[in-house]
């Protein structure tokens, strides 16, 4: 089909590179960082500070190679991590404080 | 370096410990939360399904409104999105997927599970759905059934109502509900005795 | 606004040509005519909300696709169902 190759990376209904892939499905435990991600998402759209189309918006943001790389979750604190720097909700210069940080 | 691109597990530690700073989220608030999402599971869809199966009235409320169907069973529905429920028949196999993200009707289910948020499923339910369900659940829906596949593209999220399998003859609802699972739900499995 | 019943084509559109968009249309259905099944109600214009920007109330509809409409080689009279934005459709 044509239009597949206009697709966008995370538009994923039946992309021919994912037809034969094994669909893994066991049951995986959700972790404490997931959880936590998870929470945090929740609490910052009560808050107005994150809707959930900009967390969509900002994990579909990010380049393939990663998007299909990382983890779930990972997505999700990437882009909330995005989405609040943009918002202005924190500053770089506090996250990398906090980065660098011991 | 592009802050983005820091480690997940730092990048969670550090937005926390600002946000924290800020007075925007606490501790003890994501632990609050975590407490009360882990609280939500499969089996309260499972309870709106066996009750589906035994009250006609209530089986025709969840299907005309299922937000206000989990309502009447307790379930907090305030704030969340609408909920949509498609029936199976005889005639109509229903199958869920979110191709764009992962929406899944988490306020009657819980967390969705791995395989729904994975990048195969996303790609494969939508367009081979029976070779899908047949090769990875064991599921074969007959060829006199049509197999409709509903992607979650917007504010519904959906759920099916699964067949009521034979052998349950007066059952009541405690048993009804102990054999519906996630999947069945989701459409990849049916309800077994 | 569309009636269920009435046959409607999803727009060929692709946005995301002009600069960053977020779309709620899988790009499998664009150009592809569907039947209306239903208006599931009025909500906020995703593709704003997602840049934080004020979005207006659009009719969303449940709309229905024959499978070899789009993937013809395997069933092709399975069907698809898919809520899409009034904005993306047309009368074919």
């Amino acid at each position: 089909m044509d239009k597949e190759a206009k697709r966008a990376h995370h538009d994923l209904g039946g992309a021919s590179k994912f037809m034969c892939e094994p669909v893994d499905t066991e049951p995986h435990s959700l972790t404490d960082f997931d959880r936590e991600v998870d929470a945090l998402r929740q609490l910052l759209s009560a808050r107005d500070l994150m809707s959930v189309d900009e967390l969509r918006r900002g994990i579909e943001a990010i380049p393939e190679a990663d998007y299909l790389r990382m983890s779930y979750y990972q997505r999700w604190i990437r882009s909330i991590t995005d989405n609040l720097l943009r918002r202005g909700v924190i500053s770089e210069a506090e996250l990398r404080a906090a980065l660098g940080a011991p | 370096m592009n802050i983005l691109e820091a480690d997940s597990d730092r990048l969670l530690a550090a937005v926390r410990a600002v946000l924290e700073q800020k007075g925007i989220v606490s501790t003890p608030e994501i632990h609050a939360r975590i407490a009360s999402t882990d609280a939500a599971s499969p089996g309260q869809g499972a309870r709106m399904v066996a009750k589906a199966w035994v009250d006609p009235d209530y089986r025709e409320l969840l299907l005309e409104d299922g937000t206000r169907a989990a309502e009447a069973l307790g379930i907090r529905m305030r704030g969340m999105p609408p909920l949509g429920v498609l029936e199976n028949t005889p005639e109509v196999h229903n199958l869920v997927v979110c191709t764009l993200c992962s929406c899944y009707p988490r306020a009657v289910l819980g967390y969705p599970p791995f395989w729904y948020k994975s990048a195969a499923y996303r790609a494969r339910a939508i367009r081979d759905p029976r070779e899908l369900l047949a090769s990875e659940w064991k599921t074969v829906i007959p060829e006199s059934v049509k197999l409709r596949v509903v992607d979650s593209t917007a504010d519904y999220r959906w759920m099916v109502l699964p067949q009521r399998p034979d052998g349950t003859e007066g059952w009541d609802e405690e048993k009804l509900a102990g054999i519906v699972r996630a999947g069945d739900m989701i459409g990849v499995t049916v309800p077994m005795v | 606004m569309f009636a269920p019943g009435e046959m409607v084509r999803v727009k060929d559109a692709w946005p995301e040509a002009t600069g960053p968009v977020h779309i709620r249309t899988p790009y499998y259905v664009c150009g592809v005519t569907g039947e209306v099944v239903r208006h599931l109600g009025d909500f906020s214009n995703p593709e704003d909300l997602a840049f934080a920007r004020p979005a207006e109330k659009r009719p969303l509809y449940h709309v229905r696709f024959r499978k070899g409409a789009i993937w013809p080689e395997a069933k092709p009279d399975d069907e698809l169902l898919i809520e899409i934005f009034e904005h993306w459709l047309e009368r074919p």
